[in-house]
């Protein structure tokens, strides 16, 4: 294999990582306009719409599998969303952060039970482990290339739902202003709760996809909420669309930096380049200094 | 009578600032809030509309009871209110706030162009983004988006703040023209002499109560009102 294709097969390895991170960065973002809420337990919902294909896939087709997972997250999202934020709105932000990172803990825990430390994957969408298409001289798996498409429809679909239709736009007015949009008569309240739901359905939807390529297994959640995070800030907070490219970048970073440095070293770089982001440039990528930043957490 | 508030009370944490307010405001008028800095006409405004729970008192809309509820709900009951400092969405276009502001409203595309209509300088300014605007562009922005929601009770919280002189006048003649719709107003002021032009009525709030009240016309000449925008002190200053 030539330069060029180990190239090619490293920049496509990491896209397919990076698109899952930008996913999860999605979620956190749709999360933190809706609420202020930094969820660390974003992760965990990639894991649990994994595991509940998984064993949902045993007695249905994959399809149905996947839909139901999705779903079932999603009513899970909505539902921590009532049980432990919609009370607690007069709580700090800090507060409802940390009940986050303990939502995370617990939802593992729970996995554990339910699921052992075992660790489970999806068939291939299509094909198998061994089929593969080749593009410009590097070996693909057709799994990657359905990670590559779903997302690509997940962020297109979104970002039409955001703009063009009344829910959507009432979402972004909640973001803007709470209070103006409570005024213009938008229930506050069960935007929140939809902004839950639909994060977790995106993670869910991520983890069914990336299952037959990375496994699912009931400790994956943490690492990737960390790295959606990472996405998040390197977009800029509080825009959900630039974390798509904050998460392309963490992903190719990432896989370039197997090619070069220790494998073990795997996660520094993400973390590496949290950090520098959070010391340089708190706003992001394409956040401006004066709009919303990590900061005001 | 449109609206009614009696002996309402509300507050921060521990602090009462509204300390037992009574006012009503009838189908068709403009009814005229004047006071200071700090006299806790804001807050009125705020429990009023649901923003902010009334500890005591009643709210009648239309004979119905509306305090405590959220604010969410005060369109359902025609009454919005445009808050201190515009809050329009400043990241989003023209276009998407006024549609906001319609968001209960089934006809909001209809009436999206009659609201254009009314502010040509929107139309021109459609797919820009709000936070962009002049602050006289804004406040006929939040004039709009509140129209949007096709109210009967209009609550405008200095809608006049931070606006040049001409600006000013246009919001002025805006609001007289909104009660020629038939949009009832209360109309929350500093500038108590341009709010007396065009108000009916009007009350006079000092330290969380109201202490004068009567036609605007009579108060326009009444040195009480001077008096309560300039401190307890100012008779002996000035006479």
């Amino acid at each position: 294999m030539g330069d060029d294709s180990l190239f090619l097969q490293y920049l496509l390895s990491g896209i397919t990582k990076g698109s899952i991170y930008a996913v999860v960065a999605i979620g956190f973002n749709l999360i933190y306009s809706a609420t202020g809420v930094l969820n660390f337990a974003q992760g965990e919902f990639v894991m649990l719409g994994g595991m509940i294909a998984v064993t949902l896939c045993a007695f249905l087709p994959l399809p149905v599998a996947v839909a139901a997972a999705v779903v079932i997250v999603a009513l899970t999202g909505c539902l921590l969303e009532i049980l432990f934020f919609r009370k607690l709105r007069h709580h700090t932000i800090m507060h409802m952060i940390i009940i986050t990172i303990g939502l995370s803990i617990v939802i593992q825990e729970v996995a554990l039970h339910l699921w052992d430390e075992k660790v489970r994957s999806l068939p291939y969408f299509s094909g198998s482990e061994v089929s593969s298409i080749r593009i410009f001289g590097a070996s693909v798996s057709p799994q990657v290339l359905w990670v590559l498409g779903t997302v690509a429809v997940v962020v297109v679909l979104l970002h039409a739902f955001l703009r063009y239709t009344l829910q959507g736009r009432a979402m972004r007015a909640c973001s803007s202003n709470p209070d103006a949009a409570m005024l213009s008569g938008i229930n506050i309240s069960n935007m929140r709760t939809l902004s839950f739901g639909l994060s977790a359905a995106l993670g869910a939807l991520a983890g069914c996809v990336i299952s037959p390529i990375t496994m699912t297994h009931y400790e994956m959640g943490a690492p990737l909420a960390i790295k959606g995070f990472a996405a998040a800030i390197l977009g800029g907070l509080g825009n959900p669309m630039a974390s798509v490219v904050g998460g392309l970048l963490i992903g190719v970073i990432e896989a370039f930096s197997v090619s070069k440095l220790p494998a073990a070293y795997n996660d520094v770089t993400a973390f590496a380049l949290l950090l520098l982001m959070l010391f340089v440039r708190p706003h992001g990528l394409f956040g401006s200094p004066s709009g919303e930043s990590v900061r005001e957490v | 009578m449109l609206l009614q508030v009696k002996n309402l009370r509300c507050g921060y944490g521990s602090l009462e600032v509204v300390h037992g307010v009574s006012l009503h405001v009838c189908a068709g008028e403009i009814v005229g809030l004047l006071g200071a800095n700090g006299a806790g006409k804001s807050s009125l405004m705020k429990s009023i509309i649901g923003l902010m729970a009334p500890w005591h008192g009643g709210v009648w809309m239309n004979g119905r009871r509306v305090a405590g509820q959220p604010a969410w709900r005060s369109i359902s009951n025609s009454m919005v209110l445009v808050p201190e400092g515009r809050q329009i969405f400043s990241d989003m276009t023209v276009r998407e706030n006024l549609l906001m502001g319609g968001y209960h409203n089934p006809d909001r595309g209809m009436d999206l162009d009659m609201v254009l209509d009314r502010f040509p300088r929107l139309r021109e300014r459609i797919a820009q983004v709000a936070g962009t605007l002049s602050g006289g562009e804004q406040q006929m922005l939040a004039l709009g988006r509140a129209l949007m929601a096709r109210p009967k009770m209009l609550l405008l919280d200095e809608p006049s703040m931070g606006l040049a002189p001409l600006m000013v006048e246009m919001v002025f003649a805006e609001i007289r023209a909104m009660r020629d719709l038939g949009v009832t107003i209360l109309l929350v002021e500093q500038n108590a002499t341009a709010t007396l032009q065009i108000a009916d009525r009007a009350y006079v709030m000092e330290s969380g109560e109201i202490i004068l009240e009567g036609e605007a016309a009579e108060l326009l000449h009444n040195p009480e009102v001077k008096r309560a925008y300039l401190g307890k002190g100012y008779k002996e200053v000035w006479e």
